[in-house]
């Protein structure tokens, strides 16, 4: 019990030596927001792996791969290939050129600034402040209650400590403190994973032995008849992709697989990265880190996610699922603390700590920036000083994400709730921002109410899919059972079946089309010497 | 069967995975001192 206190003790201590040298180091807002637009290729790549990576990818999704099996790998190919190169190269180069033209701070104000649009930015920032609160409650659930089991304290207890810590050094160091902190938190991620890969390929007598044991368990008469309701839903066992079409592959292929990896590239607290460095070179070089980074992070979470099955299996002739008590967000928890040795889950529970807040801080500091530079000092043109509305919109956001964790922490759901919350932001970004984000990259005459159109009609589906169509979504969040008194709106109609496509798979197809028929239908309406400003220097 | 996973969707993931992880360091080096375009609210 000694060794994680005293690691703890360290790991605060740097923490808070990395968050005093970026305060010393902030002055301006462009410091607390940006970083100074002056940040190191290897620190900004770390720090956006840090933050893409949480809690929520190692626990909540690493357990349903535990669930699913290897078929979540189709995530990690998208995270790596759109969430890194597409989004480095195709997205990064032109919105850092971008937002230095333009001077913006934030991903909500790079929209509205583009489109000329208060009410762009504003309306941005308001999706961003309503509904990153979820995505944070899944990712504070995932680092609290790896904690509150290390350290065998209560869930409420390690949830208040754990926001306070961070609440401190976000609102502290700004940009810069979240970045240099992301950093060191990304390298105990990198160290903690790997050792988790090379351990768990070695147990299993090596990397082709491991997925031949894991895909010889389907055929254990004890698995076939733990796993016979699993089966009935469409799952074919750990390497075998969910029967095509059944509740298992859509849940898969459009909640986790599209959701999470088409949603990565409109995220703010990412987007906002590619404007703190100061030329393509620091791009250039972060893609190298980025993928190596993201590979080691999601790759192995999911891959001995699955292969946990195996271990369970042999070691308590259970599968993973049931070993955690048909909890999802336990298994990874559970095997960790059952299989590896006690130094090394001191290791871990760095590593998720590092993962959490590293997540964490930037989801703050993008609701905080969202509240205090978009909506009140540019949307709403409130004066005053932005940095402290900044801070306060930071300390509303996590007294609501802690509510929401703590709701959280009581409910038990079949995808798990925390890869739920997180693929309902992904997917909410997705519909609101990626059409029109794209229109202002790379199609100069796009009008501004096209822009306006496609970001309402996104959220608004988005909204009315999650809350009332979804049959997980609407039935975990309850809202449509309260008003309509059933727990999703298709329930025991024709057309319940559709109520497993995600809200992703409908939501995003309807924001493009709208966006191009209001533009084909509409004059452009930006004027060209804001136009000629927006793009200079972007070929 | 590759690798022990008999399924083609899923070891072409396992494998796309990789490809794509070697893609971006293939990619940033080859363009390591590209794009230094230093510029001067």
């Amino acid at each position: 019990m000694l060794l994680p206190i005293v690691a703890s003790v360290i790991y605060l201590f740097i923490l808070a030596y990395l968050s005093l040298k970026a305060y010393r180091g902030t002055k301006t807002t462009q410091d607390y927001m940006l970083g100074g637009r002056q940040i190191h290729p290897m620190v900004m790549a770390l720090s956006y792996g840090a933050t893409f990576i949480s809690t929520s990818a190692i626990v909540g999704f690493g357990g349903n791969a535990g669930l699913f099996g290897m078929s979540l790998l189709w995530l990690t190919f998208l995270n790596i290939f759109v969430g890194v190169f597409i989004a480095f190269l195709f997205f990064g180069k032109r919105t850092r050129k971008m937002g230095h033209n333009l001077d913006a701070h934030t991903f909500p104000e790079l929209l509205g600034t583009r489109f000329n649009s208060r009410f762009i930015q504003g309306f941005s920032a308001l999706v961003v402040f309503l509904f990153m609160p979820f995505y944070a409650a899944a990712v504070l659930k995932g680092g609290v209650g790896y904690l509150a089991t290390t350290f065998n304290i209560d869930f409420n207890v390690t949830l208040f400590f754990f926001v306070m810590i961070i609440a401190l050094y976000v609102s502290m160091g700004g940009m810069k403190g979240v970045m240099y902190t992301d950093a060191f938190q990304g390298s105990i991620m990198f160290a903690g994973m790997l050792f988790l890969l090379i351990f768990v390929y070695t147990k299993l007598g090596g990397v082709t032995q491991a997925h031949t044991a894991l895909t010889n368990l389907m055929q254990e008469p004890a698995v076939q008849e733990q796993t016979a309701k699993m089966s009935a839903a469409g799952f074919q066992g750990w390497t075998s992709m969910p029967k095509f079409q059944s509740p298992y592959w859509w849940t898969v292929v459009t909640s986790v697989v599209m959701g999470v990896g088409i949603g990565v590239l409109a995220q703010p607290q990412l987007v906002v990265r590619f404007m703190t460095v100061k030329s393509n070179r620091e791009l250039n070089r972060a893609v190298v880190s980025g993928g190596i980074f993201i590979l080691m992070m999601t790759g192995v979470a999911f891959v001995v996610g699955a292969l946990a099955n195996v271990v369970f299996f042999q070691t308590e002739g259970k599968v993973a699922m049931v070993a955690a008590g048909g909890v999802i967000d336990n298994i990874i928890p559970l095997f960790l603390k059952n299989n590896l040795p006690g130094w090394f889950n001191t290791v871990f529970m760095l590593t998720l700590m590092s993962a959490a807040m590293s997540t964490l801080s930037s989801q703050y500091h993008v609701v905080g920036t969202s509240i205090g530079r978009d909506l009140f000092e540019k949307s709403l043109k409130i004066k005053g000083d932005s940095i402290i509305v900044t801070r306060i919109g930071i300390v509303i956001s996590i007294l609501v994400s802690a509510l929401f964790a703590y709701v959280g922490n009581q409910l038990k759901t079949d995808i798990g709730v925390i890869a739920q919350a997180t693929s309902i932001f992904f997917g909410i970004c997705a519909a609101a921002f990626l059409p029109v984000y794209v229109g202002a990259l790379y199609f100069r005459k796009l009008s501004k109410k096209a822009a306006i159109a496609s970001i309402l009609t996104g959220s608004i589906v988005s909204f009315i899919w999650i809350f009332f169509i979804h049959a997980k979504n609407a039935s975990t969040i309850g809202l449509s059972k309260l008003l309509f008194g059933k727990p999703y709106l298709l329930a025991e109609t024709a057309y319940a079946k559709l109520a497993l496509v995600d809200a992703v798979i409908i939501a995003v197809p309807l924001s493009v089309i709208v966006l191009i028929v209001v533009a084909l239908l509409t004059k452009p309406d930006v004027d060209e010497k804001h136009l000629d400003k927006c793009f200079n220097g972007i070929k | 069967m590759v690798l022990g996973i008999p399924d083609f969707w899923i070891w072409s993931a396992f494998l796309l995975s990789i490809l794509s992880a070697v893609a971006c360091v293939v990619y940033g080096v080859m363009n390591w001192n590209k794009g230094a375009d230093a510029e001067p609210s």
